[in-house]
């Protein structure tokens, strides 16, 4: 019986490219951002990730790791990993030396839909490796030349060593972006805020919450406090989008693995709004 | 309107011997370890002859029946999605270079299978199964290369077993489409229902007769009489929404307690689709497959996230299991996962049957 229209012969959709690791930086303790370019450069060339997606990357006889795109380097337009040691395949990847290989699939995932928040006030949340992606937002709203309202940035930490990507924040306020920063704990010399981030969202100046987007990623306790305080001060559910993570083994929408109940979170997103998931969010152990 | 043929009995080996001389490998009914499996034959005497099942929750039982029929029986644990979506499949292959490593896809060409004795909710599986391999963001290729390189010779069922519910899912137990050929076992020969061109060609040179209308009645009595004898039903009105509010009913925690998450119910299942990929490295770690098999969300492993399953009893898995199969696969690929082929309930060791949960958890809650 023939089902569908092509024969193609490649398996495409487990396809793996070679990266080659081209340079490291320690952020924070066991967090690093890494940078990689394609070996064969025409597949890069072609290489497009948007804001929110995501990579898998591989190192053989370990597996492979959902790792979002945290942006791109401007200087040579490689891709830029910021990666937390978590287990076998991330510990792998903090072995390699400069010039090693190792395999990438991607981009996969929906990603943010940052074109459709053109004008609005943004207000992007992070916790702890959260950051991550947003990060890649922040580039994108740097690089695009796009008009928003507003941008603020709020980011929170365990202590201020665990704030990522902290020695960017002054470029970014240089774009004209509003940083505030917060700690659990604070050390001695510490000036900001102490406190869990949803509370800074209270402290910001809001001058109209209907065109007030709010993009949250970190865990998941964290984003829905998150989403109470944002629609707390008047912002619509559905203006409200949510990073979220699960176990991903696929990618493509085949293994099963990440399903939030008729969701797949590698397809459907990992980025969705508020008002798609909350109910689903209720559920324990859904 | 389709073709229609017919063949004695003693004309069945020229029907397999076409089959083979085309080129295809012959996957049909077998017996091994007193049930009906599929695996490959050579000839009709592989087939098992004057066969029926007995099945109940938790029970399969092979019986003779002193005939010489072929096809008295329902199916058994096996399903052909063991042929289009093995258990094992190689992925990829890594090769250790001089600075890292080099990657190779693994390409399955598809082997030339003709599965003989597809019975009416194995096709609807097929087609379930192919709206997630091929019908969604990504195409398994693979996948699609076995599924283009097979041949499909339905049969209509004419002894359902005691778990049958093709019925109530709208998928048998007559074949209707999604087949090459379509077989009904009559008194003395089969009606031969051709569904493509593809089966044209193969039957075409048999010269079999076209059916007459006695052949043709008596193949749509046996189907009648078929759909009669399945009593097993389930009341799939508004079943998605039914079941979705209930999510927190406590007979899941009641189904749960006899629950053995023994993961049976997805192994047979003929559209589970669930895998995972694991890395098999060589003894010096030069060459590294990566190896996808079947998994199941009964399984902890399966919702791991941050080192705790997401799902962290059995009662959430089974859940997710039930409402994956006849809830939110309606909103992923827009039907149930659920064909109603009866092997979750006849393979669960204790015995478990949906269509009773089913019942139980759309009754309010006291
Ligand atoms: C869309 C998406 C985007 C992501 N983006 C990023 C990103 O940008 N950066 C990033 O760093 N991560 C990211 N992650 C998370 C990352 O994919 C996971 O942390 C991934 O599991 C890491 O793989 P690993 O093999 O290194 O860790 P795993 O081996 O999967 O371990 C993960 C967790 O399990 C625990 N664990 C491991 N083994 C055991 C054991 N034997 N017993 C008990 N606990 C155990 C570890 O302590 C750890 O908490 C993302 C995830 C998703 C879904
Ligand atoms: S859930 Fe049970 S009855 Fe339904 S298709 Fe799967 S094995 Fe068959
Ligand atoms: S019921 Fe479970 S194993 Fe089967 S497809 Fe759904 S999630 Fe996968
Ligand atoms: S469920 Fe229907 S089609 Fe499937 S074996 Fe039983 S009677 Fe035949
Ligand atoms: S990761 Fe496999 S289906 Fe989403």
């Amino acid at each position: 019986m023939t089902q569908g229209t092509s024969a193609p012969t490649a398996n495409s959709a487990w396809k793996l490219h070679e990266i080659r690791l081209v340079s490291r930086k320690k952020e924070i303790p066991i967090v690093e951002t890494f940078e990689f370019e394609f070996v064969d450069s025409a597949v890069g060339q072609q290489y497009v990730a948007r804001a929110g997606q995501f990579n898998m990357l591989y190192i053989p006889g370990y597996g492979e790791a959902a790792i979002s795109t945290s942006g791109v380097s401007q200087n040579t337009g490689n891709i830029v990993h910021t990666i937390r040691q978590a287990g076998n395949v991330t510990n792998a990847i903090f072995r390699l030396e400069l010039g090693q290989t190792l395999g990438c699939r991607g981009p996969y995932g929906n990603g943010w839909p940052l074109r459709d928040f053109e004008e609005k006030h943004l207000i992007l949340i992070g916790g702890g490796i959260g950051m991550a992606p947003l990060r890649s937002v922040i580039e994108s709203l740097r690089q695009s030349g796009w008009s928003f309202s507003k941008v603020t940035i709020l980011i929170g930490g365990r202590s201020p060593d665990s704030l990522l990507y902290s020695a960017e924040y002054d470029q970014w306020r240089s774009s004209g972006f509003e940083v505030l920063t917060t700690v659990d704990h604070s050390t001695t010399g510490w000036q900001g805020n102490i406190g869990v981030v949803p509370s800074l969202l209270d402290r910001i100046e809001l001058s109209d919450p209907n065109a007030a987007i709010v993009m949250c990623c970190g865990p998941e306790v964290m984003m829905n406090y998150s989403a109470l305080a944002a629609i707390e001060r008047g912002i619509p559910e559905d203006q409200i989008f949510f990073s979220l993570e699960r176990h991903m083994n696929c990618a493509i929408g085949h293994c099963g693995r990440c399903q939030l109940g008729s969701y797949f979170l590698c397809t459907n997103g990992p980025v969705f709004r508020y008002n798609q998931v909350k109910e689903l969010m209720k559920i324990p152990e859904l | 309107m389709n073709d229609f043929r017919y063949f004695r009995i003693d004309q069945f080996p020229e029907f397999l011997k076409q089959l083979m001389q085309s080129g295809y490998r012959v996957i049909a009914p077998t017996i091994d370890q007193e049930a009906i499996v599929y695996a490959e034959i050579q000839s009709i005497d592989d087939m098992p002859q004057g066969y029926t099942d007995e099945q109940k929750p938790g029970y399969y039982r092979l019986q003779h029946t002193g005939n010489q029929r072929f096809f008295d029986y329902a199916v058994g644990p096996h399903s052909w999605k063991r042929y289009l979506f093995p258990p094992l499949q190689l992925i990829s292959t890594s090769i250790k270079s001089q600075d890292g490593w080099t990657f190779e896809d693994h390409v399955d060409e598809g082997e030339p299978y003709a599965f003989l004795g597809v019975r009416a909710c194995e096709l609807a599986a097929m087609r379930i199964q192919d709206r997630v391999f091929l019908e969604g963001s990504y195409v398994d290729t693979n996948y699609q290369n076995r599924r283009n390189a097979s041949f499909i010779v339905a049969v209509n069922c004419a002894v359902p077993s005691a778990n049958c519910f093709c019925t109530s899912m709208n998928t048998g137990p007559k074949c209707k489409s999604g087949f090459d050929i379509a077989l009904t076992e009559l008194s003395d020969g089969f009606l031969m229902e051709i569904g493509s061109s593809l089966g044209n060609e193969m039957v075409t040179p048999l010269g079999f007769p076209s059916a007459t209308e006695e052949q043709l009645t008596e193949s749509e009595s046996i189907s009648d009489h078929a759909t009669e004898q399945i009593k097993k039903t389930m009341d799939t009105t508004d079943l998605r929404n039914r079941l979705m509010g209930q999510l927190e009913h406590s007979h899941w925690k009641e189904v749960a307690d006899r629950c053995l998450s023994c993961t049976n119910c997805t192994m047979v299942c003929p559209t589970c689709f669930c895998s995972h990929v694991e890395e098999v490295p060589d003894l010096n770690q030069e060459r590294v497959d990566r190896r996808k098999s079947w998994d199941s969300c009964f399984n902890p492993g399966f919702s791991k996230l941050h080192g705790t399953p997401v799902r962290n009893d059995t009662r959430s898995r089974y859940r997710q299991w039930l409402t994956h199969k006849l809830a939110t696969w309606h909103d992923q690929f827009g039907e149930s996962g659920c064909v109603g082929c009866g092997r979750c309930i006849t393979w669960c060791p204790v015995g478990i049957d949906l269509t009773v949960e089913v019942a139980a958890l759309c009754e309010e809650e006291p």
